[in-house]
């Protein structure tokens, strides 16, 4: 009996401290600190509503826009997930061949290989500074505007996610996309 | 050389923080009795919390019916929380009663400190199924782990009384965990994860499609989810989530809190025994097994996803399926071996994904599970090795085996023999059984071999209290559900159970003085055997499912190092 009622003591006691006083002091912290990225990084138009997330990738098909990596789960923030095929997958090599006809690449001009493989959570952001330039010159013809200004721009916003750890570069696409958009 | 310096500065990061830690882990969990101290006032509050019975000595036996009771009573609440969700609060999204054998799975899985998820929280679980039936497991079963650990150890140094588990609980969960899981959720909320329990934001793209963005209490989460070895994603693919690791930064504290526990559980051990040149031995052991495994997993993870071969797709950097870009190169297969080596089991890069001889690696650090392993259950592990280890190098000069002073006889050995024999027996008979039968093959999300792998981990995952997944099974059905959650529950009690069998066993006998006939095990001869008795046991265990899982897919389709195919 006794084991039983010291245990029935410890789960209340675990449950006020570790469950509800935590939880309530990370909140109260992250909302008073940092109340933007405590909501989630969303993005807002001048009218207020919501157009994303910074983390978050949504889909984007027109050509005036960068478009990101493929997603495994069309880009779905509320059930993400990857492909989870393994990479000797032929599914993978079926799915290749479609970006490749949309990007239109070709051995003189190969695709980027994060274009054509889908990130795990299905909703990775970015894509590398070199898979923008790879981009640039469709989205600047679509938008009538010369490549240059667009490949620009894309050298403006890449940065190094990890400093000197990761020299390749990346660009948000989403906020690359707004930059073009709002110039 | 990117690579090399980023494994560095993780795992050499976390091996010296883990010594300080271990010192105060000493300190918090095996305090000496001097009255007015901090530890005395901590103990009376304990008391307070806990009851009288908070107070009283145990025995091994008592001790593991206490733990068994509590650890049933965890079962029991969070299933009540999951199973009532919908009448529930804290659901904003209105998420819906769930399938009884999932609950069934879920509470073994977080229970047992495995976090095997056969769901995607996002669309499963309300706020409060996750607040207070998750994330409470995930502090009260690493804390299991961490006062059993404490208990084996008084019973190495001779002490009869193991101390009292509730006592043990409370020391774990309050000084241990929840400190540092404040410090590094604190830390998280910087680096930009969400902490609200707002429901799913709705969002207009610019395209104009209607995109739901699921988010929620994440920083909290994800600091004791990475702290205790439980490694349970609040999202559906876990750390490749932007949510739950949105930046390179997030990404480093993570790696290291994935370790720093496990790590420092060893020297608390060496304290608590008195031995620390012996710890020191034995984490030198484990870590030569970490930096096998990352350098195996880092050197097969360079070569290009296959399925691209002879594609116009640029093909100078590594497998990229399944893998964020913010994260670097290095991540996906060291993390991948942080993870296994360790029980966590979070990913940051889809481990069905990965290069066939990569995912190999994560495997092995689920078969041999001690190369640091789970918080407290780790280093118990550990102990089952080193008294097999002991026993063969006795057996072989012809002395007899001692260990800490103390003779290991038949008894303790036939009770690390059953340990290690189970683990396998649910790995190798699970496999078998679903490898078999529709249960399992109508699950597969990949053909040949692949497919073999995923049932292969699936089980290697619940065996080893992992929790990580080939997450292309569709594991969640009945079948999956009932056999993973009872193997989690078995895999967890058993090597908890007869390795401090094995420690009260122990601590009755006569020590033996040490005499210049001891084998020594605090020398590098020691740690070789160790190793040796590491490598043999796993790999005449496991090498037959190993060749019929990643060694054949890798000779089928990948190319040898010198670009030919094989």
């Amino acid at each position: 009996m006794k084991p039983l009622i010291a245990s029935i003591r410890l789960v209340i006691v675990t449950l006020l401290i570790c469950v509800a006083g935590y939880t309530a002091l990370i909140l109260g912290f992250a909302q008073l600190v940092t109340p933007g990225t405590a909501e989630g990084s969303l993005i807002k138009d001048t009218d207020g509503k919501i157009v994303g997330s910074h983390l978050i990738a949504q889909s984007f098909t027109n050509a005036v826009y960068f478009w990101p990596r493929p997603s495994a789960v069309g880009y779905n923030a509320a059930a993400a997930g990857g492909s989870n095929k393994s990479p000797t997958s032929t599914n993978l090599t079926e799915r290749a061949r479609q970006l490749i006809e949309q990007y239109g690449a070709s051995v003189e001009k190969p695709l980027p290989a994060n274009l054509a493989a889908a990130s795990g959570g299905g909703l990775d952001p970015h894509i590398t500074e070199h898979a923008a330039l790879y981009q640039a010159n469709r989205v600047a013809k679509a938008r009538n505007i010369p490549p240059s200004q667009v490949g620009m721009l894309i050298k403006q916003q890449a940065f190094a996610p990890g400093g000197a750890l990761t020299p390749d570069r990346l660009v948000n696409v989403l906020e690359l996309n707004l930059a073009l958009d709002n110039p | 050389m990117n690579a090399i310096l980023f494994v560095a500065l993780i795992v050499g990061g976390a091996a010296i923080l883990s010594w300080p830690l271990g010192r105060y882990m000493k300190w918090a969990m095996d305090p000496t009795p001097t009255p007015g101290s901090l530890a005395n006032r901590f103990a009376r509050l304990f008391h307070f919390f806990g009851g009288r019975f908070t107070g009283e000595s145990q025995n091994w036996k008592h001790y593991i019916v206490s733990m068994l009771i509590f650890n049933v009573l965890m079962f029991v609440v969070s299933f009540g929380f999951m199973a009532f969700q919908h009448h529930l609060p804290l659901n904003p999204d209105g998420q819906k009663a769930v399938e009884g054998s999932l609950i069934f799975n879920t509470a073994a899985s977080f229970t047992s400190n495995t976090n095997l998820q056969h769901y995607s929280g996002e669309s499963t679980f309300s706020y409060l199924s996750q607040l207070a039936a998750l994330m409470w497991l995930q502090f009260v079963s690493a804390a299991t782990g961490i006062a059993a650990l404490a208990a084996m150890a008084r019973g190495l140094a001779g002490r009869k009384d193991l101390g009292n588990f509730f006592l043990d609980l409370q020391r774990a969960t309050f000084l241990v965990l929840l400190p540092l899981a404040i410090i590094v959720a604190l830390l998280f909320a910087l680096g930009g994860m969400p902490m609200t329990l707002a429901g799913a934001a709705h969002a207009t793209t610019l395209e104009g499609i209607e995109q739901i963005i699921s988010r929620g209490p994440v920083a909290a989460f994800v600091a004791i989810k990475q702290l205790g070895t439980n490694g349970g994603g609040f999202f559906g693919p876990n750390c490749t989530h932007p949510f739950e690791n949105p930046t390179f930064w997030t990404n480093a504290v993570a790696m290291v809190s994935i370790i720093l526990i496990p790590m420092a559980c060893v020297w608390m051990f060496g304290r608590i025994v008195g031995r620390l040149r012996h710890a020191a031995v034995v984490f030198g052991v484990m870590l030569v097994f970490l930096l096998a495994k990352a350098t195996g997993a880092v050197w097969f993870e360079q070569a290009p996803t296959q399925a691209f071969a002879g594609l116009p797709i640029e093909q100078n950097v590594g497998n990229l399926e399944g893998k964020e870009l913010r994260f670097g190169a290095t991540t996906g297969p060291l993390w991948a071996v942080l993870t296994t080596s360790t029980s966590n089991g979070s990913v940051s890069a889809m481990h069905d994904s990965l290069n066939p001889m990569t995912g190999l690696m994560p495997m092995i650090g689920m078969w041999l599970n001690a190369t640091f392993g789970g918080v407290g259950v780790g280093m118990i592990n550990m102990f089952i090795y080193i008294v097999l280890a002991v026993f063969v190098a006795g057996m072989m000069v012809g002395r007899t085996p001692e260990y800490l002073n103390r003779r290991i006889e038949a008894h303790e050995v036939k009770l690390a023999v059953i340990a290690l024999l189970a683990h396998a027996l649910f790995i190798l008979g699970g496999t078998a059984l679903f490898a078999a039968t529709p249960w399992g093959r109508d699950t597969l999300n990949n053909t040949g071999a692949h497919g073999f792998s995923e049932m292969l981990y699936e089980f290697s995952s619940a065996a080893a209290n992992n929790g990580s997944g080939f997450e292309g099974l569709g594991d969640n059905t009945g079948p999956w559900n009932i056999a993973t959650g009872l193997v989690m529950l078995l895999a967890r009690f058993i090597p908890i159970i007869l390795p401090l069998a094995i420690a009260g066993s122990l601590a009755a006998k006569k020590p033996t003085p040490q005499s210049a006939g001891t084998l020594g095990v605090e020398n590098a001869t020691f740690g070789i055997m160790l190793v040796a008795t590491i490598i043999f046991i796993g790999a005449l265990t496991f090498f037959p499912v190993a060749a019929l899982g990643p060694i054949a897919e890798h000779l089928q389709f990948m190319r040898s190092p010198f670009g030919e195919k094989l």
